[in-house]
This record gives structure tokens, sequence and C-alpha cells, in this order.
């Protein structure tokens, strides 16, 4: 999952690319050209640089956010799984493939009040809907999962974007 | 929620293209025209429908660290905590969920060290301990959802 050793670090023009952005793209209709303006580069510059982030996965993706709860999907769990270490990579690859699964991971246990070490949040219009796919994800992991939960957020406390310093 | 609102929400999740007129190619996607797409996608936004449009960047490969953390308080400490938690600039989100483990919260640093001086400095100010949770391994997901 990591950049190569060799990808040259990020200079000043790409973290004031990153800084310009990552609120979101400009809606007008040369985007690219606007950032450029605003940064005082050439828009091929931005444009090349930002390709390259992309190409380094520095980038995720470009696109949209769809907010699941203004969607209707009001009942968002985060199901987590107790998976035997030597079956978790294999299995939670194909969790990560179900229709229902929005984001998987591996995340350290801490014993004796954490147990689980898979997390896989998954999205739905009411509980019932949730749990009802946690069992498709239950059907995957079989006796390999000893022990697994459903946290559902029942308040947001804070929400902002996330944010790197200048 | 129309048709064309539907097509742009399942269109704009992956895959806008780097290129000078990048909202007309989206336009020829779904069948509409650049003024209606990006008047559109800006409606989307103020509705809330769409949480953010542009580039997410990978924390991990700018150097930074992110991380799921959580931690578990007592009611009557709650609203103290959430306030000390939330006055952090690095947590990012911070939900409350139904667990004994009852806050959980994404912190986003430049360093990894970054991310180990604020939970010190959560815990030390709130007096409960914090389970840092960062990932180990992300697994493949696809971009699929469908409205």
């Amino acid at each position: 999952m990591n950049a190569p050793n060799d990808c040259k670090p990020l200079d000043e023009t790409d973290r004031r690319i990153i800084q310009a952005t990552q609120a979101g793209l400009p809606l007008t209709t040369r985007p690219y050209h606007a950032i450029a303006e605003q940064l005082g580069v050439e828009a091929a510059d931005v444009m090349r640089r930002m390709q390259r982030m992309l190409d380094l996965g520095i980038i995720r993706r470009i696109g949209a956010v769809p907010n699941h709860y203004a969607l209707g999907y009001r009942a968002n769990g985060m199901t987590v799984w107790d998976v035997a270490d030597d079956r978790i990579d294999e299995l939670g690859e194909r969790v990560g493939r179900l229709e229902c699964v929005s984001h998987c991971y591996q995340r350290p246990r801490h014993l004796p009040e954490w147990p689980y070490n898979l997390f896989a949040m998954v999205h739905g219009k009411t509980r019932e809907e949730v749990e009802a796919k946690a069992r498709l994800i239950a059907d995957v992991l079989g006796q390999v999962s000893r022990g697994t939960d459903i946290l559902y957020s029942t308040r947001i406390l804070k929400k902002t974007g996330l944010r790197i310093g200048s | 929620m129309d048709d064309l609102d539907r097509a742009l929400i399942n269109t704009l999740q992956g895959g806008f293209l780097i290129c000078e007129r990048p909202y007309a190619e989206v336009a020829d996607r779904v069948g509409s025209d650049e003024t209606t797409v990006i008047a559109r996608v800006e409606r989307l936004l103020q509705d809330g429908l769409l949480s953010r449009f542009g580039p997410m960047y990978h924390a991990a490969q700018m150097g930074g660290a992110l991380s799921l953390a959580a931690m578990e308080i007592s009611p009557e400490d709650y609203e103290r905590v959430t306030k000390i938690v939330n006055d952090q600039p690095e947590v990012a989100h911070n939900y409350e969920r139904n667990h004994r483990l009852n806050m959980w919260f994404v912190l986003a640093t430049e360093t990894p060290d970054a991310q180990q001086e604020t939970i010190a400095r959560i815990e030390r100010e709130s007096g409960y301990a914090v389970y840092n949770m960062p990932k180990i391994r992300e697994y493949f997901v696809e971009l699929k959802l469908h409205v």
C-alpha cells in the first residue's frame, strides 16, 4: 500500500496545490486553470503535478464523497470481528468486495477490552438492514470469526475535513 | 433528487479527469451539458447529498498519519472529555457510539510522532486511557454506492 521509496517527496508547489484543493475542486469550467491562477503557476504544471500525485497514490481518487446519511442511509454500523490472524488478509479482501461494505480495515486488538481486529463499515436505511448485511459478512468469515459486534454512531460530536497544516 | 442527480452521484464517485474541461467530459457520460453539471454538483453539495467533491488525499503518503482511537468515558465526564478531544485540531471526526468504548475519533496528524503527542495530551487532560487503533492493513473496497 505504501508509495515506492524512490518517489520524490512533495515540494512546496505540491503542498500549495494540496492546500488549495483539499476542501474541494473549483466548480468552474476549467477547475485546474482556476487553481493555477490562484497559485500563480501554469495550468499545465498543476495538471502534471496532480496526475503524478494520482499515479503515486498520494491522491487516492478525484471525485465526490456521497453523504450516506443524507441519502437515506441513516443506520451506519461499524461491524467488528475477531478473526484469526493467519486468515485475516484473505478474508479481509473478500469482505471488502461485498457490495454492502464501504471501508474495511485490519486494526490492532486491545485485550481484554477490545478483542476485534477486522472493521467493516456497513450502511443501511435501518438497523435491521445493517444486521442483515452483517450476516453476509458472517457467512464469509464462518468459523474463523470468534466474536462480533456492531457499533452504531448515536451522535456526531465533531466533523471536519482532514487538513494538513501550512 | 431526479435522474440526473442520481446519475451524477453514481458517476462522480471516482475517475474525475485531470484535463482542461473535466465537467464537460462528465456531461458527456451522463447525457447532459457542462453548465448543468456544474450547477447540479454545486446544488448537491449545498443540499448536503455530497459531503465534498475533489481530490481525496492519502494522509500516510503525504508523510502524515491517520488513526482511529476509542475511549471509555463515564456518563458524568462525557461532555468534559468531548470538549478536550474536540479542541484538538488533529481530531477530524468524533462520534459517540453505543458500546462500552463510547467515544471514537479519527486523528489526522502531519507525522506519527504528532499522533502519539496528541494521544498523550488527551490522556493527560482527560484522565482516561485512549485505545489507539491505527490501521494495520486496508482491504480493497470498490466504490459502489448506487442511488
